[in-house]
């Protein structure tokens, strides 16, 4: 298992578009990622659950990777987060 | 005869019947079914049709509008797809044993009222993607093809909201207008409203009667009214300003999507010249292959303090977007001589248009210069967006204003904020700045011409004052030499030249231009399709020829 921390930077937090793309980047991977904020976790593969963080602007998440390509998933995902979030 | 104000989304004016769209309650039951597999395909097979449509919607929302604002189906594609919207639905039509419909109706409500719970106002506002996508299932499922209006005349359409997938469906030969009560001027549908050129009021006060349907309205979306039942004066000014409005789509109509190319095949840049974001919607409308001259003063003039960067980032970012992918050519702080702000609290000048202006406030005072670049480096990453320097005068002017960027970069470096690389470039509108071309030319990735300054300061001759209208030749030679030094200078020097100033407009000049091989014309956006016209009537090798 891995977990990446991340503060948002993007102005408007991750609205439906980042959403979106965050969405179609973690799907192509076969282990699990949930994303948490504060106590609430929700499944990054589905855009309605990662909306539903209502993620804004200076908000820190964690990314919990776990299964056999955690490792690629991580390197993936957060720099897809890095870049765009 | 009633009168109700709304919010204009879309100019030009409406005459004709309304037309309530009150949306189909779609009445969905609660059925018992026995093989709840085969119902769980049933409601696979309509989600799969749902999202071919919504495939359909991103492409035809793309050719019409762009990029950004198509991305909303997109994302209705990813709801769609979503795991636990899914989950739902299959399980309670399996645990409860009952129809796909009340599933997907229990289900959609459920995610929207969860999105309509939350605090920001921005993703409230997607409970009604989460009921759009889930009325298309339904619909699928009921096959109720669901006409958005049944009528076989154009018709105004009034309505308490529409969504996205409802305006783009809209058949717009039957559509003379729509009115709605709800809704936003950045709405996906008002956005859409604005480059399907359909005029377009929301927010309106006004309660949706039913007794109004089928009677006669008009929709002024100018200034944002909607009559009910108008009498027959004002029916007939109406159909005056129709009249001028039809004139000037008809060109329009002819001209869209047309390159902007002579007969012997020379390329012009035709660009939209913005004060103020507004006007965005306009550019788009006009067909304009960028914006040649955004200008920035706006933002400072309508505000009692210095706007601060993120306020300048968030409208920098919203034109770069909007313009998706096009060049955003944003001119820094022209403040002074005709355009006073009191918060600068600059100091009084004998002859202000020769004062501190523009460039030489930014230069005399960095820290309000700093906000803005850092503003427009940041936006830049969201677009083609190049910056405009005004007033150059000097070469000094350029390397100090080069040093400023590179400490702006440095900071945005250390604080880890990532921004692009705009292109820089100058207003030419000073006699220095043209004399000195040859050199400016090689510091700079474009020049742009400013007409009104450069006849300004060419003539000596204050274009504020209306006595000395006599004296004023806006074609003089020495101005008209000068631009063709310019192009010259720029062109020897690998760069492109364009003039946005009002002579860029003068449709008496367009072939001269073309011939001094000016590369861009930046013009208020309702002058971009005449000057189009000319251009593709125009020979330049005839017409250099012919004088």
């Amino acid at each position: 298992m891995r977990e990446f921390m991340y503060v948002i930077t993007d102005e408007m937090g991750i609205h439906a578009r980042p959403a979106g793309l965050l969405v179609k980047t973690v799907k192509g991977f076969a282990c699990t990622i949930k994303m948490r904020k504060k106590e609430k976790t929700v499944d990054c593969k589905g855009i309605m659950g990662v909306m539903s963080l209502g993620v804004k602007k200076g908000e820190e998440v964690t990314l919990v990777f776990d299964g056999s390509d955690e490792d690629a998933a991580y390197e993936t995902v957060s720099n897809f987060i890095k870049e765009n979030l | 005869m009633k009168e109700y104000k709304g919010k204009r989304v879309f100019g030009g004016i409406a005459i004709g019947k309304i037309c309530i769209y009150k949306k189909e309650e779609q009445q969905v039951k609660r059925i018992r079914i026995a093989d709840t597999n085969a119902e769980i395909l049933r409601y696979r097979q309509a989600k799969n049709e749902a999202i071919e449509q919504l495939q359909d919607l991103y492409q035809k929302a793309l050719k019409e509008v762009g990029e950004a604002n198509a991305a909303i189906f997109e994302v209705h594609q990813m709801m769609l797809e979503d795991t636990d919207y899914n989950e739902s639905i299959e399980s309670i039509v399996s645990g409860q044993s009952v129809n796909a419909e009340y599933a997907v109706a229990l289900t959609g409500d459920n995610f929207s009222q969860m999105f309509a719970a939350m605090e920001d106002e921005y993703m409230k506002a997607r409970a009604a993607d989460v009921k759009d996508i889930s009325e298309r299932v339904l619909s699928i499922l009921m096959r109720t093809d669901n006409p958005i209006i049944d009528t076989d005349e154009p018709v105004i359409v009034v309505a308490d909201d529409l969504a996205p997938s409802q305006t783009v469906q809209l058949d717009k030969d039957l559509i003379l207008a729509f009115v709605t009560v709800q809704g936003s001027l950045n709405s996906h549908t008002a956005i859409l409203a604005r480059t399907m050129s359909i005029p377009a009021l929301v927010q309106t006060s006004f309660q949706i009667d039913r007794q109004i349907d089928g009677k006669l309205g008009i929709v002024d979306g100018e200034n944002g009214v909607f009559y009910v039942e108008p009498d027959e004066k004002t029916v007939q000014e109406m159909k005056r300003r129709q009249k001028e409005e039809h004139h000037k789509k008809e060109l329009l109509l002819a001209l869209r999507g047309k390159e902007n190319v002579t007969l012997d095949g020379r390329r012009v840049m035709l660009y939209a010249n913005i004060g103020n974001i507004k006007d965005l919607a306009t550019v788009i409308q006009n067909d304009a292959g960028g914006i040649g001259l955004f200008r920035s003063e706006f933002i400072y003039l309508e505000r009692e303090q210095f706007p601060t960067e993120e306020e300048q980032f968030q409208i920098y970012r919203q034109v770069a977007e909007t313009m998706a992918g096009k060049r955003v050519i944003i001119r820094t702080l022209d403040i002074g001589a005709d355009k006073q702000c009191d918060y600068f609290e600059m100091e009084h000048e004998e002859n202000p248009a020769l004062g501190c202006r523009a460039i030489r406030i930014c230069l005399s005072r960095p820290e309000i210069f700093r906000t803005q670049l850092r503003a427009l480096f940041r936006a830049s990453i969201f677009g083609k967006i190049a910056i405009m320097y005004p007033m150059i005068t000097s070469i000094k002017e350029i390397e100090q204003i080069y040093a400023i960027v590179s400490q702006v970069k440095a900071e945005l470096d250390e604080q880890n904020i990532e921004y692009g690389q705009p292109e820089q470039g100058i207003m030419i509108e000073t006699p220095a700045a043209v004399l000195i071309s040859d050199l400016l030319a090689k510091k700079v990735d474009f020049f742009s011409i400013g007409t009104n300054d450069l006849t300004q300061y060419t003539l000596a001759l204050d274009r504020q004052n209306t006595s000395l209208d006599a004296f004023y030749d806006p074609h003089h030679p020495a101005v008209l030499r000068m631009i063709s030094m310019v192009v010259d200078n720029a062109h020897k020097a690998g760069i492109w030249a364009g003039i946005c100033g009002e002579l860029g407009a003068d449709l008496s000049l367009t072939k001269e231009f073309l011939a001094m091989g000016v590369d861009e014309l930046s013009v208020s956006p309702g002058s971009i399709l005449p000057i189009r016209k000319i251009v593709r009537e125009t020979n330049v090798e005839q017409y250099k020829a012919g004088n």
